[in-house]
């Protein structure tokens, strides 16, 4: 127990338990049919838990498991066996916040799906290798949407479009907060 | 970004789950992907595309080489942009697509560009990448940028920094630990991840140098600690450091347990929880320590919030493991928890009460139980089962209640693994409740009415034929046997007529009516159970008149075989058909493995039917490769026995030594194993200088020292005493260690050229009797000790003088003699007057040995012992009194 708190891995499943984002940091599962196997077994057996007003948890082929269901979006979050459960439930809240502010409140597979691109800078921001990068969903979101161009390229290369996206990210951000 | 990507299909209609990947395809995707390579680079849809490709990789589809280097070559066109999204994105299925080493090279220069950018994210995130796919020659290149950026006023790109040295550690060790002073320069910082990244990366660092884990833990649980994470990180390392100097504080408080009780009201409940777990783990924690933990899980367990609630639960549910007397104040909110949706936390809760509860609580207990184990799945109910048996060898009075719910519950659906732990359950009941036997035996019996699992009927068929004719009335178990034989297949239809047999060869009375039912299963479909039947007929004599069943058929259908199963399959393998019959003599019994019938297994928990019988040792021949491969000993003959490492330092000195001593027939070799627990130092010549004046009969031939012992990589020196050919010598051994000691500098790992001779005293080291026995264990006893026959023994008695208990001089008399012992007779029963312990093990030479032991208590605390030796040599009988007269 005296290593750092480590994550297995960070999955985003739909309502069918199909993958919308998922990311391993653990070689327990060597290739993709073993970890499609997991999360189906993972899904099958959580899907009729009500996980929707508080994470849950389980354990399951000795992990650990916190999940937390929105819409049609399983979340879940997998640590060893002897993980500190409320780190591990820490981990899934953040990145259930911040996929929250990212996709403005409108939480579903479709939308998930059409903005994945900030699903998986997301997942990124917040777990490197399995070690924890950053838990607060306002930081982790406001990394993710910093969409901004590069401070030292000259104004000019911005177009209108990316100026009023920016502007319009930002409102959209500070009126969710 | 909030659009959808794909321009929408012409055929697509509206549907629900509609998805912008609908229809994705590789090949398209890696066309799509030459948009990288255009002059004017269109930020977005670049993006667009890197996105597509991340899609594909996420839902587990893969590139081949060239497509995954094509594809990299491309991205790397990207860096050109300006673009923030897209770099991101970049950085990203740059990690994804892990190039190799000579593709690295490629992006080396732009990431190490935008290491040194002003750019807050492009540092952070470029010293991600290039941290996770460069290998060790370029890290010295980049190491000066990583070092600064671990001190980088950004909390962001410090982080990155220092998480990327804990993945570095693991493969470039040598050069993240010159970053130590940076690093605990971060540790300091203001920003709450980039303390935790620090402080987890400063430990990893110092994890081997005791000193320095003791000296961050004193100086950061005083001052303040700023990111709960950090706070947990913090209480891990208290923890070792508590566990590790426990030994030399006996009385007064632990250090750094009032920190612990601190942290459980900080007002993180990660924290809380964190310390509260790790005061229920301390070694040998005392009931008062624990109460103020207890009472913060057990808040915990009324909360509302499903993970606090199973934390807590699992913790005390290990803590009743060990003080089921502290969680007894939790048994109120651990019962409502039984009815908690959430049914990982149920069972929990049950099995928590089944330990704490108490004997009037029972009956209770399995009421709610009897409810709730319809609704759990197959795993949970193994959990409760176990509990439950536990529970009922605890208070044996309530068997009846309990074994009513066993059987209730076998009766029920359920798999393999369930079902076979309610049988192991009833087995184990029996065996050690015999007021429960007659009832317990005839619920196995409905249950292999209509059992669905060849192994389990095959199982308990085999138990009904050991146990069955040992109760009141025997026959009424018959008719659930020879039901068998008509209803299943031919598995269980041969075990149902062994059965039948051991039934007739025991009970005189049933005889007639068995060789009925025998006669019957001549005419089965199957080869195995007319053989058996055949067999059985006559050896139990059949033709004849009813004869009393002579001791050798007894023998025959109960003895266990004596033979190693493992010896006997390789024999017959090897046994080639020709006019001569296989000779099951001719197989060896010598075994590497200890022949533990499954019965007698070791240890408190008793295993059901056929537990696996414990795994080979393979230490022995490790040993033996070990020394045949140094020229010195390699004429030694062959490795009689290697004992268990004997320590000759103090725990936390500056050279940690332990000894194991080979015996050869006619040449002991010392094994040392050594460690240098100092970092600045490299011993070089490492000998152990050893006066045998004490040992007479000892003579050093030969000494291979050690060349070089660096810090932290154990290694080995031998020395080797000739002794004469197969006398047991004993004797006692002073021990030296002598070496050179040669500076390092820590920070670059180079040794100085000149060293110092020194010496450092070890402890003394003792060949005793014990160490020319080998603990071999018999399946048998009895049947071994009659077959060795009275020829060879010798008996005498001893008065081992006053003891505190019966167990102490049992213990005393197996250690000295270095026996196994059998049948668990090891174990001594409290408050007993007298004990039979019964030893086996093979003595230099391979001979043979039996010992049956006799303790009496005589008078208020005086032992007395009577010791029966049997061996296939008088003089090794003789050899085991002068041990025991001498000891």
């Amino acid at each position: 127990m005296e290593s750092c708190p480590s994550i297995k891995n960070i999955l985003l499943l739909d309502s069918e338990g199909n993958r919308v984002a998922v990311k391993y940091y653990s070689d327990e599962w060597p290739n993709n049919s073993v970890k499609e196997a997991f999360e189906k077994s993972l899904f099958s057996k959580t899907q009729k838990t009500n996980a929707r007003t508080e994470a849950e948890i389980a354990m399951f082929e000795s992990h650990i498991i916190v999940y937390k269901f929105v819409q049609d979006l399983h979340f879940f979050v997998t640590g060893a066996e002897n993980e500190n459960e409320l780190i591990l439930v820490t981990v899934l809240q953040g990145f259930f916040d911040a996929v929250g502010l990212l996709l403005r409140g409108t939480v579903d597979k479709k939308e998930a799906l059409e903005n994945l691109d900030l699903i998986l800078l997301c997942l990124d921001e917040i777990v490197d290798g399995g070690i924890i990068l950053e838990t607060d969903a306002n930081v982790i979101a406001g990394k993710v949407a910093s969409h901004s161009i590069d401070a030292a390229a000259p104004l000019s290369e911005q177009t209108i479009s990316q100026a009023l996206a920016t502007a319009r990210e930002h409102l959209a951000r500070s009126l969710l907060k | 970004m909030a659009q959808p990507f794909l321009k929408k299909d012409d055929d697509h209609d509206d549907e629900a789950d509609y998805s912008p990947f609908l229809g994705i395809e590789k090949g398209a995707v890696l066309q799509e992907a030459r948009v990288f390579n255009d002059h004017q680079l269109d930020p977005r849809r670049c993006s667009q595309v890197i996105t597509k490709l991340l899609y594909l990789l996420n839902q587990g589809e893969t590139f081949t080489k060239v497509e995954a280097t094509e594809v990299f070559f491309a991205v790397t066109k990207l860096f050109q942009s300006r673009d923030l999204g897209l770099r991101r994105m970049v950085y990203v299925i740059i990690k994804e697509l892990s190039p190799s080493a000579d593709e690295v090279i490629i992006v080396t220069s732009s990431l190490m560009k935008d290491m040194t950018s002003k750019t807050d994210m492009y540092r952070a995130n470029a010293i991600r990448v290039l941290c996770r796919i460069t290998d060790g020659t370029l890290l010295t290149q980049i190491e000066r940028y990583l070092k600064q950026a671990i001190v980088d006023k950004n909390p962001v790109v410090a982080s990155a920094a220092l998480v990327s040295g804990i993945h570095l550690l693991q493969t470039n060790p040598e050069i993240v630990k010159r970053w130590s002073n940076e690093v605990q320069e971060a540790v300091q910082s203001r920003a709450a991840l980039v303390q935790f990244h620090a402080l987890a990366l400063l430990h990893q660092i110092r994890q081997n140098d005791r000193l320095a884990v003791n000296k961050l833990v004193s100086s950061l649980t005083k001052g303040s600690v700023r990111s709960p994470l950090a706070q947990c990180l913090l209480i891990r390392y208290t923890s070792q450091v508590i566990r590790e100097s426990a030994s030399n504080t006996q009385t007064g408080d632990r250090p750094f347990y009032d920190f612990l009780e601190g942290c459980l009201r900080h007002k993180a409940e990660m924290v809380i929880f964190e310390a509260a777990r790790a005061i229920t783990e301390l070694n040998g924690v005392t009931s008062r320590e624990l109460t103020p933990a207890i009472t913060v899980l057990q808040l915990f367990l009324s909360s509302t919030k499903p993970v606090l609630r199973f934390a807590a639960v699992r913790t005390l549910n290990k803590v009743a493991m060990t003080h089921p007397i502290a969680v007894t104040n939790c048994n109120i909110d651990m019962e409502s928890l039984i009815s908690d949706q959430n049914r990982s936390i149920a069972t929990l809760a049950i099995t928590t009460l089944l330990k704490t509860g108490n004997e009037s609580s029972v009956d209770r207990l399995m009421k709610q139980i009897t409810t709730f184990m319809s609704d759990i799945a197959d795993e949970f109910k193994i959990v409760v089962i176990e509990a439950i048996r536990s529970l009922c060898l605890k208070f044996p009075l309530k068997h009846r209640s309990l074994m009513n719910f066993l059987s209730n519950i076998i009766r029920e659906e359920g798999g393999f693994e369930y079902k076979k732990a309610i049988v192991d359950s009833i087995v184990i009941l029996i065996r050690d409740i015999p007021e429960a036997k007659e009832s317990g035996l005839l619920h196995l019996c409905e249950f292999i009415e209509d059992c669905e699992f060849t192994y389990l009927s095959t199982q308990i068929l085999h138990f009904l034929g050991i146990e069955g004719p040992k109760t009141s009335d025997p026959s009424k178990y018959i008719r659930y046997i020879y039901n068998r034989v008509h209803l299943e297949n031919a598995t269980v239809r041969a075990g149902a007529v062994s059965t039948l047999a051991k039934f007739g060869a025991m009970v005189d009375s049933l005889k007639p009516r068995i060789f009925v039912l025998l006669r019957r299963c001549l005419f089965d479909t199957d080869d195995e159970v007319r053989d058996r039947a055949t067999l059985y007929l006559n050896t139990l004599g059949a033709d004849g008149a009813v004869v009393e069943t002579g001791e050798d058929v007894k023998e025959f259908l109960f003895g266990s075989l004596d033979i190693p199963l493992v010896n006997l399959e390789r024999s017959l393998k090897n046994y080639e058909p020709s006019e001569e019959s296989f000779d099951i003599n001719s197989v060896p019994k010598e075994v590497k493995i200890q022949p533990l019938a499954e019965k007698k297994a070791p240890g408190k928990k008793p295993t059901g039917l056929g537990g696996p019988p414990p795994g080979p040792p393979s230490t022995i021949d490790a040993y033996e490769k070990l020394l045949l491969s140094i020229p010195e000993f390699a004429n030694f003959g062959k490795l009689f026995k290697s004992s268990a490492p004997v320590e000759l330092t103090e725990a936390e000195t500056e050279y940690a030594v332990n000894v194991v001593k080979h015996i050869f027939d006619g040449h002991v070799v010392f094994q040392y194993n050594c460690t240098n627990t100092i970092p600045e130092q490299l011993l070089e010549n490492v000998t152990v200088i050893v006066d045998a004046s004490e040992a007479e009969e000892f003579a050093e031939v030969a000494s291979k020292p050690l060349r070089s012992l660096p810090y932290d990589s154990p290694g080995q020196t031998f020395v080797a005493f000739e002794k004469p050919e197969g006398v047991p010598a004993v004797g006692k051994f002073s021990n030296m260690l002598r070496f050179i000691v040669k500076e390092v500098d820590p920070s670059t790992g180079e040794a100085e050229d000149d060293g110092v001779e020194d010496e450092y005293q070890l402890e003394e080291l003792e060949v005793v009797a014990a160490d020319y026995m080998l603990k071999v264990g018999v399946s048998n006893f009895r049947n071994a000790w009659e077959s060795m026959g009275p020829d060879c023994e010798r008996v005498d008695e001893y008065g081992l003088g006053p003891r505190e208990n019966l167990a102490e001089a049992v213990n005393a008399v197996i250690n000295l003699l270095g026996m196994q012992p059998c049948e668990g007779t090891e174990v001594v029963p409290s408050n007993s007057r007298s004990h039979t312990c019964l030893l086996s093990g093979v003595y230099i030479g391979n001979v043979k040995v039996l010992v049956r032991l006799q303790f009496g208590i005589d008078g208020p605390k005086d032992v007395a012992m009577k010791l029966a030796v049997r061996s296939e040599d008088e003089a090794v009988s003789d050899v085991i009194h002068e041990i025991v007269a001498s000891g």
